[in-house]
């Protein structure tokens, strides 16, 4: 099948459907969700809960298999690859970050920042100075040997955002990641998102409920009941820098 | 990642030392009483063992095990010292005979009857006395455990006197045997004088002790003498067996302890089981978020294995040693004999084994349909 977007866009969604359950307690999550989303931009998925977001976040990340339509990511067909390759497809494109963390509880810091490498078959003695050097710019360069346990939630999450960009991914999914933070670390951890991992060839994508952080968005797109009902395009301002409300 | 699922595996103490508990509990049931059971069959063989030097056993042909005596005709002797390739043959006699002590009480003990110029089968450790003595008339050595049930809490009196068959027997020495089966007393004396001690029959001859001459294997010469002299020749090890063999076949000893070994195993998988599987449900998020970050089901398949294997190692190890130092312990009680050769390390390692892979097996198709998009619930 020809390409029907422009070669600029990373990510292409069409059609996409998704159904949890069968028969009469069938969860229709998505009901065909259109989205294309160009080579670095940071788009932020909005509504309410219940409304699919984390849904089409995971089908996006190759978590979760659609129940129709197609996937097109970093010109990957989704769809038609082999489960193997999508584990394969993960390791090596996509970063996350979640709302709980998700931090190993055994594994330090530096560890912790690490596992993308060590996934991908690097030795310890390489990935942990290279996971060192990431967490030291995001601040926690006194911290690399502490237990998550030891650790606040801003810095937990500045832990994450380690591991989601050490191995320099090319597609950051961020579910609600400031939601579990209180305003201040909600917002460095934001804008630790948007000054680091923007970069021409990625593309970050942020499903949030707080709209203090919309002004980091390149354009935010809201859903409701397993659709996209509106893309709004936003200026974003200065890398790394707070935007103005206007 | 195998340093990661080892660092997952020790990261939560309590729950690591709750499994490897299982698998050393596990561990040290099947050992010990394997070990118990091994002693017991010790026992069993414990007066073939204690003859040292003989490579060949001649009986006569419907002996079944060591303590099942069939007497002989004397001449039996000669015919074997005549097959090729035996480089010297001596008499053994084995009896149960009534000793009467000094109050007039009788207690039976084990007679064994040495060859009169050799004394081949005689004790090699003597506490008192030496094997020497048994040179003078009517003179007996008596094993250390046997005399002290004899006569408890008193010292060794040379010269002690007891009657068997209406014969004077002086005690002079003291010798360590292994405990036999029977856990009689055991009394070493000349074959000569053995056939007095011994209840009068025609033919009293019980075993013909024969090695083979340099360069020739036992089994041979066992094999070459049966068909010769048409009596049952055995090396030293293939009696040990048919001993032994008789003891499982006609006994109950390896059902009871059987029943007891898989009762340990089943327990072991249990508790080991279910602790592990609990360890692994419990650590599902993290693998999931392993799986999310692109960790395929194989090698999260090598990081549970690795897992198992670690807590059945460490089990194994601790369960085996606190056996072994239940045996050390328990030494000195003649009642308990506890025995550990290898074959019981091996068989509790593969139990051990056998259990970890069950657990994992049981909880790995947990972590195998686990969702990745499991870490986006919070
Ligand atoms: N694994 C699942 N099994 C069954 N139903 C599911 C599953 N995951 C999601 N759903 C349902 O699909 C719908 C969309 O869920 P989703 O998690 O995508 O919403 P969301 O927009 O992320 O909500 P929130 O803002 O609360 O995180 C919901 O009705 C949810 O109950
Ligand atoms: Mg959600």
């Amino acid at each position: 099948m020809p390409p029907t977007v422009p070669q600029s866009s990373a990510v292409q969604v069409r059609g996409v459907t998704r159904d949890f359950g069968s028969g009469d307690a069938v969860t229709r999550a998505l009901r065909g969700v259109n989205l294309d989303i160009p080579h670095g931009e940071l788009l932020m998925l909005v509504g309410p809960s219940g409304c699919g977001k984390t849904t089409l976040v995971s089908i996006i990340a190759g978590t979760l298999q659609p129940t129709g339509g197609e996937v097109q990511v970093l010109g990957h067909d989704l769809g038609a690859m082999s489960p193997a390759a999508r584990v394969r497809f993960r390791r090596s494109n996509v970063g996350f970050i979640f709302q709980s963390y998700n931090l190993l509880p055994a594994l330090t810091a530096v560890e912790n920042a690490a596992v993308p490498l060590i996934i991908a078959g690097w030795s310890r003695a390489r990935a942990l100075p290279k996971a060192a050097a990431l967490l030291d710019r995001l601040g926690l360069g006194g911290r690399l040997t502490n237990l998550p346990s030891e650790l606040s939630g801003g810095q937990q999450q500045r832990v994450a955002i380690a591991r989601a960009l050490v191995h320099q991914p090319r597609l950051l999914i961020c579910d609600e990641p400031t939601s579990a933070l209180d305003a201040e670390n909600g917002r460095i951890t934001m804008e630790l998102i948007a000054g680091l991992a923007v970069r021409p060839d990625r593309v970050v994508i942020v499903v949030t409920h707080d709209q203090r952080v919309y002004p980091y968005a390149d354009r935010i797109a809201t859903m409701e009941d397993g659709q996209i009902v509106s893309i709004e395009a936003r200026r974003r301002g200065a890398i790394g820098a707070p935007p103005h409300h206007t | 990642m195998l340093w990661i699922a080892w660092k997952m595996l020790i990261g939560n103490r309590a729950k690591y030392l709750g499994i490897v508990f299982g698998v050393a509990f596990a561990a040290l049931l099947i050992a010990q009483q394997s070990s118990i059971f091994c002693g017991l069959m010790a026992l069993t063989v414990s007066q073939i063992l204690d003859v040292e030097g003989a490579g060949v056993w001649v009986m006569d042909p419907k002996v079944k095990y060591v303590d099942d005596v069939k007497p002989m005709a004397d001449t039996h002797l000669y015919r074997v010292r005549g097959v090729p390739g035996v480089d010297w043959a001596v008499r053994l006699y084995k009896g149960i005979a009534r000793a009467r002590l000094e109050g007039g009480s009788y207690e039976q003990v084990i007679l064994l009857g040495l060859d009169d110029a050799t004394f081949i089968g005689a004790p090699l450790n003597m506490i008192e006395g030496s094997i020497d003595d048994l040179r003078a008339p009517d003179a007996v050595i008596m094993d250390i455990v046997g005399y002290r049930k004899l006569w408890p809490d008193e010292p060794f009196q040379r010269g002690r006197i007891i009657e068997m068959n209406d014969r004077r027997a002086v005690i002079v020495g003291l010798a360590k045997a292994r405990k036999t089966f029977q856990s009689f007393a055991v009394v070493y004396t000349r074959y000569s004088q053995a056939i007095r001690f011994a209840p009068p029959e025609r033919k009293v001859l019980s075993f013909v002790l024969a090695e083979p001459a340099p360069g020739v294997a036992a089994a041979e010469l066992a094999g070459r003498i049966s068909a010769q002299t048409g009596l049952q020749a055995l090396s030293r090890d293939d009696f040990l067996a048919k001993t032994i063999r008789y003891y499982l076949r006609n006994t109950g000893i390896p059902i009871n302890f059987g029943i007891t070994v898989g009762l340990g195993f089943l327990v072991g998988t249990a508790i080991a089981g279910q602790t592990f599987y609990l360890f692994i449900v419990e650590n599902l998020r993290q693998f999931g978020a392993l799986k999310a970050m692109g960790t395929g089901n194989g090698t999260i398949l090598l990081m549970v294995l690795a897992q198992a294997l670690h807590v059945g190692l460490v089990g194994l190890g601790v369960g085996v040693g606190l056996a072994a130092l239940f045996g050390w312990s328990t030494r000195s009680f003649s009642k308990l004999s506890f025995y550990m050769p290898w074959q019981v390390l091996v068989i509790t390692g593969v139990a051990v084994f056998l259990i970890v892979l069950l657990a994992s097996l049981l909880s790995i198709r947990r972590v195998f349909i686990v969702d990745p998009a499991i870490v986006f619930r919070g």
